[in-house]
């Protein structure tokens, strides 16, 4: 696969996809949590929202190292070979809202229903800076791409 | 609506969607009055039924889905066929199913032997006939057997044929259905085929016949005899008479072919009245259907049997440039297979054997510039004819071993279903023999310091006498290894060259792979085991018959790769000529201008410019392969750093404990395949060199990695996974050249 394809293909999950598994470090150990989200053109940087009280804000704070899981199941035998399933490595920061207008915008538009929520003053909008993407198609089929 | 398997004459004209297109026009045929061998139909219902009860439909969707259907090769598309075969071969009948079968199966036919075919969905209909891409078992007896053969019927909706025109017939593991129709066996004297109109002329007909079963007829083995019929008069326009000699009989369970007596091969199977007979029943299917018709028919005990009624199709199955209607035609039958070997051992190997050494022994160096142009021109000419025979016989031959692996799965059931391979491997090809004798000079090596000393520093081994004499014999048998179209190495530099190889071999443990396995012998016991009386000799007859197809896979290739590296040295020795005198470079000049130019001092060929180097790397900054999937072709685990080879500069840079790398096993890479920890192979399928080498020497091996030789690189520490077809590149080694400092 060239490196075109692999770019458009993560684009094109990544337009389709509401949701996002976003693995944090708690002080057990791996924290897991659904988030939606949101990721530039340029498929550097991941976008999410989370309320600054919950465990996963605690945990990234602490240790900003993520992963982030997208994948396109649908819940049927022929995901194993047809699912195509991206990590993405990077480190998580917190950005004010204020100075993002784009950013709250284009979040917005992909999710309409979050809207009172991303406003919310009590919600921190989160960028996860991709270092790489670890990319999964027909299972077993893995390619490395590098952001930096 | 219930579509329970039924008689056949219980079809109903609205069944189509239910049971497919044979069993439809068989119902219809039955009708409107034609005489049709007794039969049962069993809808698409059971086949749905079979695959979602024994999980099929899903493994089946994650066998297609191992790699991009446009990605495949045809020979993959008949490993995955073959693995879809032996799910079918290996699933069970949910249990209400069997029992309707059986109960059907019992009243209908009791003990009597039938014909077990296929009624797919798209089948027969006008558009396309697509004929031959479905299985069809003539003389199957009992229910268990008739049974397992409507399994095997269903498995053939996965056929590598049916693989091949997927696209055209939407094959798709969601939708796709095979209905099944069973009929009695009718044991015709005569059989044929009937064009009810000509292609030539709408006035006429067409009547092929030969003497009993119409299996010789329709897969070619038996010639027919040839009329052209008027379709008003029926007046006999023309009569091509065949050379009989042979006929298609039922056998034991199956069919044989017997010799005929003279007095049956001195006439035509139809006389005028059966002809009469063929032509009216051709005429009647016309009018029956709407539409010209082509009609399969037996003649038995005097009276007429319709088998089957088609569309005549004017589309062709393929385009001439397509090179699918090619590869449909390398799957033969054993009958042909037998023709071809006979071909490939009486005349084109020791043909190809004696050229290559006439080839061998001539020297060039006092030709003339013209005298050395009608060399070269010669060689050409002669790779040219014998890489057609390879093309024509040799690669075809190759069925032979495919053919046996299908009987092979079909009777003894195995797990794995390139069981058959152990069965085939361990045999002496030349490969085998070439490395073994590498193998005893590196064991001399071995057993003298001194002489590997010798050999590292590039001095005469005359102080060791046996060793120089083999050296000598292997390059005298083997000549220099190179490729065709590469430069061949001046003689002093071959037998550096392998001398170095020895060296390396010596520093490694003695191989003892390639010797028969004794679990070989007792699978061929338990395989023969499986056939009773004279169908035992058939086995024996396959076997034999697929270990020849076996071993000429590899040495037809060794023989084809000396005359190839011939002709270059010819080409070679021209292009030198043409660099001392007044060209700069003449490298890139093609065979056959070299020689004009060698004859023609003021002829200038257009392409003598140097080659395009070619680039370090040709991975694109930033995407590193982490895991690679291929087929799994050679069980084992095998760690190493690459080694890509794709010249024989590469090969002989080859280290021991290294990962080949390459686009396609050539022949020549054989050699230091003793030495690899493992094989990565762009090109795929279970039955190529690379697969077949690999498991002859235990060497775990991942063939069908698209882009294999592009995105690993030599050096990059990669794991060889044969068991599950992957190969995994160690991220910091795959790392690109930028962020290694």
């Amino acid at each position: 696969m060239k490196k075109q394809e692999i770019k458009a293909l993560l684009s094109d999950l990544f337009t389709r996809q509401h949701l996002a598994v976003l693995a944090t470090q708690a002080p057990h150990g791996p924290y897991t949590t659904l988030v939606g989200f949101v990721a530039t053109q340029d498929l550097r940087h991941i976008y999410f929202v989370t309320s600054r009280s919950t465990r996963k804000y605690a945990a990234l704070k602490a240790d900003p190292r993520v992963s982030m899981l997208i994948d396109s199941r649908t819940n049927r035998t022929s995901d194993f070979r047809d699912a195509v399933a991206v990590t993405a490595l990077g480190e998580a920061r917190e950005i004010e809202k204020e100075g993002a207008k784009q950013t709250v915008d284009s979040y917005i538009a992909k999710h309409p229903h979050l809207e009172d929520f991303v406003l919310s003053p009590s919600c921190a909008l989160i960028r996860v800076e991709v270092e790489k993407y670890i990319v999964v198609t027909r299972f077993q089929q893995v390619m490395t791409l590098d952001m930096e | 609506m219930t579509t329970r398997p039924r008689p056949l004459k219980d079809v109903g004209a609205g069944d189509r969607s239910c049971f497919g297109g044979k069993c439809y026009a068989l119902a219809e045929l039955a009708r409107g009055g034609f005489r049709i061998p007794d039969g049962i139909c069993i809808g698409f219902d059971a086949y749905e039924q079979f695959v979602s009860e024994s999980s099929l439909k899903a493994r089946i969707q994650f066998e297609m889905g191992r790699k991009k259907s446009e990605d495949m090769r045809w020979e993959e598309m008949w490993d995955l066929a073959l693995r879809i075969r032996n799910m079918f071969i290996n699933g069970g009948f949910p249990a209400d199913l069997r029992a309707q079968l059986t109960q059907i199966i019992k009243e209908t036919f009791g003990e009597s032997p039938v014909v077990v075919r296929s009624s797919a969905a798209a089948e027969d209909s006008s558009e396309r006939s697509f004929a031959g891409l479905h299985e069809s078992y003539v003389n199957v007896k009992g229910t268990d057997s008739i049974l397992d053969h409507v399994k095997l019927v269903w498995a053939s909706l996965w056929s590598d044929r049916a693989l091949l025109y997927r696209q055209e017939l939407g094959l798709s593991t969601e939708s796709s259905v095979m209905g099944v129709v069973v009929q009695r066996l009718m044991p015709g004297e005569t059989s044929g085929v009937a064009f009810s109109r000509s292609p030539d002329s709408r006035e006429s007909a067409l009547i092929e016949a030969v003497h009993g079963l119409n299996q010789g007829l329709v897969d070619g083995t038996v010639e027919p005899d040839h009329w052209v019929v008027d379709r008003a008069s029926g007046t006999v326009l023309s009569h091509h008479p065949a050379e009989r000699h042979q006929a298609m009989m039922p056998a034991g369970e199956g069919l044989e072919m017997v010799d005929l007596d003279s007095a049956r091969a001195g006439r035509p199977p139809l006389d005028e009245t059966g002809l009469m007979a063929v032509l009216e029943m051709a005429l009647r299917a016309e009018e029956v259907f709407g539409s010209p018709q082509d009609v399969e028919w037996t003649l038995a005990g005097g009276e007429i049997y319709t088998l089957q009624s088609r569309p005549i199709t004017t589309l062709r199955e393929g385009r001439e440039d397509d090179q699918r209607t090619w590869y449909l035609t390398l799957t033969r039958s054993f009958e042909n297979l037998k023709v071809l070997r006979e071909r490939i051992e009486t005349r084109i190997i020791p043909g190809m054997e004696r050229e290559a050494q006439e080839l061998e022994a001539a020297g060039m160096e006092w030709l003339t510039d013209s005298g050395l142009a009608d060399e070269i021109d010669r060689r050409i000419e002669a790779l040219d004819r014998w890489t057609k025979a390879y093309w024509a016989d040799c690669i075809p031959f190759a069925h032979g071993m495919r053919l046996f692996g299908q009987v092979y799965n079909d009777t003894v059931r195995p797990a794995d279903p390139y069981e058959f391979m152990e069965v085939l491997s361990g045999q002496q090809t030349l490969g085998v023999e070439r490395n073994r004798m590498l193998d005893e000079m590196a064991a001399m090596v071995r057993s003298a310091p001194e002489l590997a000393r010798i050999l590292r520093q590039g001095q005469s081994t005359g102080a060791y006498p046996q060793f120089t004499a083999m050296l000598d014999s292997f390059l005298e048998k083997y000549g220099a290894i190179s490729r065709a179209g590469a430069e061949e190495p001046p003689p002093a530099e071959a037998r550096s060259k392998v001398a170095g190889l020895v060296v390396e071999m010596a520093g490694r443990e003695r191989t003892d792979a390639a010797r028969p396995s004794r679990n070989a012998e007792q699978l061929v016991r338990a395989f023969l085991m499986k056939f009773e009386g004279s169908r035992q000799d058939f086995a024996r007859d396959l076997l034999e018959l697929a270990r020849a197809s076996y071993r000429w896979r590899d040495d037809d290739n060794i023989y084809l790769a000396r005359i190839e590296a011939e002709t270059a040295r010819a080409v070679d020795l021209g292009r030198r000529r043409l660099t001392e005198g007044d060209y700069e470079y003449a490298g890139g000049i093609p065979p056959e201008d070299v020689s004009r130019a060698l004859r023609d001092p003021g002829y200038r060929p257009s392409v003598a410019r140097e080659p395009a180097a070619q680039p370090e790397d040709r991975r694109e900054q930033g995407l590193r392969p982490r895991q690679l999937t291929g087929l799994p072709a050679g069980p084992g685990i095998g760690t190493g750093a690459a080694r890509v080879v794709a010249d024989s500069d590469d090969l002989y840079a080859f280290k021991s404990g290294e990962v080949l790398v390459c686009d396609a096993i050539e022949p020549e890479m054989t050699l230091v395949v003793p030495l690899a920890a493992g094989i990565v192979e762009r090109r795929g399928g279970m039955l190529i060199h690379g697969a077949i080498v690999a498991r002859e020497y235990g060497i775990p091996c991942v063939t069908g990695v698209p882009d294999a030789a592009v995105l690993i690189r030599s050096g990059d520490r990669v794991t060889v996974d044969g068991y599950l077809g992957i190969v995994i590149i160690d991220e910091d080694s795959a790392r690109p050249a930028a962020d290694s400092g």
